[in-house]
């Protein structure tokens, strides 16, 4: 078996676990500054899929790519600790404020710089925003295959790799060729823990923007250990249309956001039946749940 | 989740004891390693930050892992199949976790896979480890094992087995335990002999109790001297799994621990290697390995204890009755504060032990390498000496405590706790162990007397006494009247010059100077930190009394009266017809 490049797409997210009173300012956006800050929960299985496939199959790499505010160079440095090759930020004030869209572009652009690979993956959705839209956006654009909710992958060969989906009610075991994107479900395997000497290896890993706040003795340190320094691309580097990205690339607008009290205690369910979720939507509409 | 590591904040507290930079110093040698090894400290804060980071790793999987697997391993349990040992199906996640995260031969030299750690970090990883699961905590812990091979191996020995416990996650046992030889090893009787023909070492016998006996490696003590019966006729021999010449017979079925395989095992012409020189294998490094193990069951121990103090505090809490919380009531919270302290006191005083073990062992190390000075030949000796009392004290005092901790967690439960329901019941039986492997009660104290006879214990309370500020005067004060009696009472009982009454208050003079030096630790503790002056305060009360009642009894015994506590034989039959 020929070895892999996989890419592994991460996100850093507000820990939405251990929300405080003040984690959304009045305007409705988030307070980042009152919430800590974890590695997306689906985002850690998704490493760990490409760490059992880089065990099982000799030569692979796994690259991390995040895009994120300079604090995102948490995520590289958790790669590195769990074993992951290497790491590479998408950082850039210009990238802020993007919805999914402009999110999707932005990571493919990145990928692009990053190709040729074998194989994307990245959780099937980040607890900020609970979208799930930006690991099929991105196959989309990249024009390759996509396999979402991924659970187990169960054979590679040459060509082509087996995968288990978990679905609402049951499994399904599908194939695709090479390369395609696959999101990964939170029901497959733990990401491993840190490793010992990657950490004690890794933990002066910086960013350029990080090191220039940094002492000397670390400044020193990485120049004798290029390795530390983390890639972190601007909107130069990915080639990326200014247009596409950040808030100008993101038709999401958030109107107004409310607090919810949530009272009913059932569930609904539908058939999959188009006529049962037309009336489901219409009803929705009726509540002004969406619209 | 909590992590072990971050929830007691205690292991931060004794890293940053004065005597850690002298063990870095010499462990990392002017730091010169980080220009070999990627992973090495740059500087002490380096290593420190370091040691944190990775004791934080092992907090994370003692308390996600080992302590989520606990309850099904002591259900399951190994079991034999094919002559070979399979552990419970959690207790294979627990290694597995530790051994992905390049936890296993923490204090080895880098050179051979290892993290170079000192043994302080790894007894703290020893202590959280036991705390999730005091049976696993045998199963990593023969690591300890690796560390007996590096002192005393060959090069070509430590090239060929080392590496392979980092990189392959390779277990390892002691096997020393015969069915006629427990306590008293010199009476081994595993036959090792030299096969001319084949240029090896050829094992065959049986052994019993084994911990962990189906293990990759092996350290066995064997007989390698024909005609003889003591321990100069003993040797020791490594012994690689791979070879599958030993068959695992039976399986122990215990009280507790039940995750740890009790192995009886039947050696069938098993080759091995022997290690360092033939005569030397229980007189030098058995007793090397013993010393390590027995720190290794004084971390265990105060892992458990924790565990029972937090069981019981979560209990306490929560359970109400006559219309209050239970811990609300003096009978209760008594029990639980004085839990706190005596973990408090029995922390300090294993991380002194460790300490000092440390800075022998570093010294040792450092002696391979250069000439020491005369100051540091000097503090060796110290250090070894310390050392050497310290550790069956560590071991013999938290053992015990342990137990009573238990005991005492379990009676908060009540009912309950009787009952299969709360962790309790799983950490009491383990507890029972503690302090009879490795050496009983008894023998620590056998061990431990000549820090009274030599004044090794006294010279240490001093110069604790020394360190003491005046604001302490009313603790120090305290201490020093319980160091008076002590003084006064070790005499007496030593210059009665009878060796069996010297023996039957052994324990009660090892134990008054435990008291003492952990209650003076616990002071100077608090002249680091604050948060210790209340455990020293009450740990004094504590033991204050217990002095005296020792005091008083030593001090009104006849040594006459020592025959009528020996009971003839017949008498036995009488008093039980």
């Amino acid at each position: 078996m020929r070895p892999l490049k996989i890419v592994v797409l991460a996100k850093q997210v507000p820990d939405t676990r251990h929300v405080g009173p003040d984690a959304m300012k009045p305007d409705g956006t988030v307070n980042r500054g009152k919430l800590s800050t974890i590695f997306n929960p689906d985002d850690l299985h998704a490493m760990e899929l490409a760490l059992n496939i880089k065990d099982r199959v000799p030569g692979t790499t796994v690259t991390l790519l995040t895009m994120g505010p300079p604090k995102a160079a948490d995520i590289i440095r958790e790669g590195y600790y769990r074993g992951v090759d290497n790491g590479v930020m998408i950082s850039d004030r210009r990238f802020g404020g993007a919805d999914t869209l402009a999110t999707s572009y932005t990571l493919v652009k990145g990928i692009q710089k990053l190709a040729p690979f074998d194989l994307i993956l990245g959780g099937r959705q980040a607890i900020d925003g609970d979208t799930a839209q930006v690991g099929p956006q991105c196959a989309n654009k990249l024009k390759i295959p996509q396999v979402t909710y991924v659970e187990e992958i169960l054979e590679i060969s040459e060509n082509e790799i087996i995968a288990k989906r978990r679905l609402e009610k049951g499994v399904e075991t599908v194939s695709s060729p090479f390369p395609c994107l696959m999101t990964v479900h939170g029901s497959s395997p733990v990401c491993r823990s840190r490793h010992a000497k990657n950490v004690m290896k890794y933990k002066y890993a910086r960013t350029a923007t990080e090191l220039r706040s940094a002492d000397e003795m670390l400044k020193s340190l990485h120049e004798k250990r290029p390795y530390l320094t983390i890639p972190e691309w601007k909107v130069e580097d990915i080639e990326a249309n200014i247009e596409k990205i950040g808030l100008a690339g993101s038709p999401t607008k958030v109107k107004s956001v409310e607090n919810i009290i949530l009272t009913a205690n059932e569930a609904k369910f539908l058939n999959e039946s188009d006529a049962d979720i037309e009336l489901m939507i219409k009803e929705l509409i009726e509540h002004h749940t969406i619209g | 989740m909590d992590n072990f590591f971050k929830d007691t904040p205690d292991f931060k507290f004794h890293l940053e004891h004065p005597i850690v930079q002298k063990i870095i110093k010499l462990k990392e040698r002017n730091f010169e390693e980080s220009e070999q090894f990627d992973y090495a400290p740059l500087n002490h804060d380096d290593a420190i930050d370091s040691y944190e980071k990775i004791l934080e790793i092992v907090g994370g999987i003692c308390s996600e892992t080992i302590a989520a697997n606990a309850e099904s391993v002591d259900i399951e349990g190994p079991h034999i199949e094919n002559n070979e040992v399979v552990y419970a199906k959690g207790t294979t996640a627990n290694y597995k976790a530790l051994y992905e995260a390049g936890l296993i031969g923490m204090s080895l030299p880098r050179k051979y896979g290892g993290l170079n750690f000192p043994l302080l970090t790894y007894v703290m990883a020893a202590e959280m480890v036991s705390r999730a699961d005091a049976g696993f905590a045998n199963i990593w812990g023969l690591q300890d094992c690796a560390e007996t091979i590096c002192e005393f191996g060959s090069d070509e020995q430590k090239e060929k087995y080392l590496p392979r416990f980092n990189r392959d996650g390779v277990t390892a046992a002691m096997v020393l335990t015969e069915p006629d030889a427990g306590s008293d090893l010199q009476s081994v009787k595993l036959k090792a002999t030299y096969s001319e023909e084949k240029q090896i070492w050829i094992l065959n016998g049986v052994k019993r109790f084994i911990t962990n006996g189906d293990a990759d490696i092996s350290l066995v003590l064997a007989r390698s001297e024909e005609n003889t019966s003591d321990a100069r006729g003993l040797s020791m021999f490594i012994y690689d799994r791979n070879n599958h010449a030993v068959e695992v017979r039976h399986l122990e079925k215990k009280l507790g621990i039940k995750g740890s395989p009790t192995c009886e095992l039947v050696f069938k012409d098993a080759p091995a290697e022997l290690v360092g020189k033939q005569r030397f294998g229980l007189i030098k490094y058995v007793m090397a390995l013993m010393n390590s193990a027995r720190l290794g069951v004084g971390a265990q121990s105060v892992g458990i204890a924790d565990a029972a103090f937090r069981e019981a505090l979560k209990y306490a809490e929560d359970r109400a009755q006559f219309g209050k919380v239970i811990i609300k009531f003096p009978a209760v919270y008594e029990m639980i504060t004085n839990m706190k302290v005596r973990i408090d006191a029995l922390r300090s005083l294993l991380y002194e032990t460790t300490g000092f073990v440390d800075l022998s062992k570093a010294y040792g190390e450092a002696m391979k390498e250069r000439k020491l000075e005369k100051e540091e030949r000097l503090e060796m000796k110290a250090y070894e000496k310390l050392s050497n009392v310290f550790t069956p004290l560590i071991k013999l005092t938290a053992s015990e405590t342990c137990n009573t901790i238990a005991y005492d967690s379990l009676q908060i439960h009540g009912g309950t706790g009787f009952m299969k329901d709360f962790p309790i019941e799983r950490i009491y039986r383990d507890a029972r162990i503690t302090s009879i492997y490795e050496g009983t009660t008894q023998l620590q104290a056998i061990a431990a007397i000549k820090g009274v006879t030599t004044g090794v214990f006294l010279e240490q309370i001093r110069k604790y006494d020394s360190e003491v500020l005046e604001d302490n005067y009313l603790l120090k004060g305290k201490l020093q009247e319980m160091t008076l009696r002590y003084e006064e009472i070790s005499e007496k009982v030593i210059n009665l010059d009878s060796i069996e009454l010297l023996d039957f208050h052994t324990r009660r003079l090892v134990e008054m100077a435990g008291n003492i030096i952990m209650g003076y630790l616990l002071v100077l503790n608090s002249q680091r930190n604050e948060s210790f002056t209340k455990s020293a305060k009450l740990y004094v009360n504590l033991v204050v009394s217990e002095n005296i009642e020792k005091y008083n009894y030593m001090n009104n015994f006849e040594t006459e009266d020592l025959a009528l506590y020996k009971l003839e034989n017949s008498e036995v039959l009488e008093t039980t017809i």
